[in-house]
């Protein structure tokens, strides 16, 4: 079986959580709400430009959104009988997950652009388009790696604890990662952390293509999120191969 | 040829061994049973069989292909109704079967063909429109063996198909094995219905606590067991057997007016009830030999009867 054979059949599986999983109480919950709440808490009020925040926005609205399906999907499957179904289909288990983190990723994708459209809005430009393209293309398809992988473990079959870990794990990377502060004005300590962050990356490209100071050369953070995006997939893969069994029974 | 063989088949959870050294062989075109009580091993031998769990020890092919080195290639060499399993409630009936039919690599066109037929086999068509949430568990069900079907799978897994179901589900499900299996394709059938087994089955395999205990023809089964045999007699007027000692015959019990001897040697025990009423002056007024059932043959390989 080719490898295009399975990229097509992941397809097939995106399809199908696009149909049942988007319109998901945690998924609009923990994708949409929570998100649009905390990105109104971290604009109002503050004396701050646009341009300076616009980063952190998009930043925020790109990891909320593509984080959001992944986490749902496979203890949604669980709990409704229907993972057996899948895991006797003839597709890998790459494949199947695989066509989740796509279905994660089109929709943060979408919710995305939506807001970076709101940019000439604000009064903000993009002098880099061709870059901010690519690094929103890039993150959310990282972001949406990272979903799949919190979906793994602990193997259970209830969404909203999977929801709730998630979080756990989602928003202290939104401090550590330069979304309310610069990373130049950060400590020193702060920036070590911040380098485990892929959501680091992005908002230091979205800083660039703004035209904004950026904290790392542009071709670096697209770098680091292709391999934090690598290494989320390849852990993803190789979790729920281990669980597997323990979800089954 | 076989289409489906398992080799000394292992799966351990922990300390338990669910499953220990199981092997048989499915020959193509066969419906086989795979018979058992709860926990006995089935479900986990047939997930082992279908490539959803690897086993720990032993080896498993079907239609050729090993089901852990040629995982994909063995799946798509067959349909499966899974035990714990269900369809997509939130989208449609034809929805769920395009879906199956893209996972299996069909083209969209035939997929299309194939669901609408079956659908209306079914008799699901006219509502193949409306999500899943609204059918019965008995439409769910056809569903589900629609979906098994649509990629004309030449090996065909059911892990208890008609478990819980309608008296009219029940009879379309039994009807169309027996259709598919006309058509050529090999049936792997797990059940707890011994009359199911023994209509549709022209194999069947008992396991208990994880090890196979018989493999054999429903009727070759049932003679085998020779000890669960009976003779029903009825003299002209009631005998009392107690005391009297009959060879070979391990309990006697009565049945209404007529009396029920348990015997290994039906032939002798006959001749001897038929000595006995010449010497007594008793006329039979009947005798009839029956033949243990397929649940009897169960009950006595699965110890039920401890």
């Amino acid at each position: 079986m080719t490898l295009m054979e399975q990229l097509r059949r992941s397809f097939a599986i995106a399809r199908k959580d696009m149909m049942i999983y988007y319109m998901k109480g945690p998924v609009i919950t923990f994708g949409l709400i929570f998100p649009f709440f905390l990105i109104v808490a971290y604009t109002l009020g503050r004396n701050v430009p646009a341009k300076e925040l616009y980063p952190g926005l998009m930043g925020m609205t790109v990891f909320f959104t593509a984080t959001s399906v992944g986490p749902a999907i496979l203890p949604w499957e669980v709990r409704s009988q229907t993972f057996e179904r899948l895991v006797s289909m003839p597709i890998a288990l790459w494949a199947m997950l695989f066509g989740d983190m796509q279905a994660s990723f089109y929709f943060g994708l979408a919710i995305s652009i939506l807001t970076a459209l709101i940019a000439p809005l604000i009064g903000v430009s993009i002098l880099d388009v061709l870059l901010f393209g690519l690094a929103l293309l890039l993150s959310a398809l990282c972001f949406a790696a990272l979903g799949v992988l919190l979906s793994a473990y602990p193997p259970t079959d209830t969404p909203g604890n999977t929801m709730m870990l998630a979080s756990l794990v989602k928003f202290p990377l939104v401090f550590i990662s330069g979304v309310f502060l610069p990373l130049g004005q950060m400590p020193y300590w702060g920036r070590v952390i911040a380098y485990f962050s892929p959501l680091t990356y992005y908002t230091d490209l979205v800083r660039y293509a703004t035209g904004e100071a950026s904290y790392f050369p542009a071709m670096a953070s697209l770098a680091m999120l292709a391999v934090f995006t690598v290494i989320f997939m390849a852990a993803a893969v190789i979790i729920h191969e281990k669980v597997l069994t323990q979800r089954l029974s | 040829m076989e289409e489906i063989e398992a080799i000394g088949l292992t799966k351990r959870y922990g300390r338990l061994t669910a499953v220990d050294h199981v092997s048989f062989k499915v020959k193509k075109g066969e419906i086989f049973g795979f018979l058992g009580p709860n926990g006995a091993g089935k479900t986990t031998t047939m997930r082992m069989l279908t490539g959803i769990i690897k086993p720990d020890e032993g080896s498993a092919f079907v239609g050729g292909y090993d089901v852990v080195k040629e995982n994909l290639k063995a799946k798509q060499a067959r349909g499966v109704v899974p035990d714990t399993s269900n369809a997509y409630v939130d989208i449609s009936a034809w929805q769920n079967l395009l879906l199956t039919g893209d996972l299996y690599g069909l083209p969209r066109k035939l997929t299309e063909e194939r669901a609408e037929r079956l659908l209306r086999r079914f008799g699901l068509y006219e509502k193949r429109g409306q999500a899943v949430k609204g059918y019965s568990r008995g439409m769910k069900q056809r569903l589900i063996l629609c979906m098994a079907l649509v990629s004309q799978p030449p090996i065909l897994f059911l892990d208890e198909p008609t478990s819980g179901l309608d008296v009219e589900s029940s009879r379309l499900i039994k009807d169309i094995i027996r259709e598919v299996n006309r058509e050529g394709t090999t049936v792997f059938l797990t059940t707890h219905n011994m009359e199911e087994a023994n209509q549709l089955c022209g194999r069947i395999a008992i396991i208990r606590s994880g090890k196979i205990v018989a493999v054999d023809s429903p009727e070759k089964l049932k003679t085998r067991r020779r000890e669960v045999q009976s003779i029903e007699d009825r003299f002209d007027r009631i005998v009392d057997f107690n005391g009297i000692s009959l060879d070979g015959v391990t309990r006697v019990a009565r049945a209404g007016d007529k009396l029920r001897l348990y015997t290994g040697d039906p032939d002798h025990t006959i001749k001897q009830l038929v000595g006995y009423a010449k010497e007594n002056g008793l006329r039979i007024v009947s005798l009839s030999l029956l033949s243990p059932s397929l649940e009897d043959v169960f009950v006595e390989l699965t110890g039920g009867k401890k």
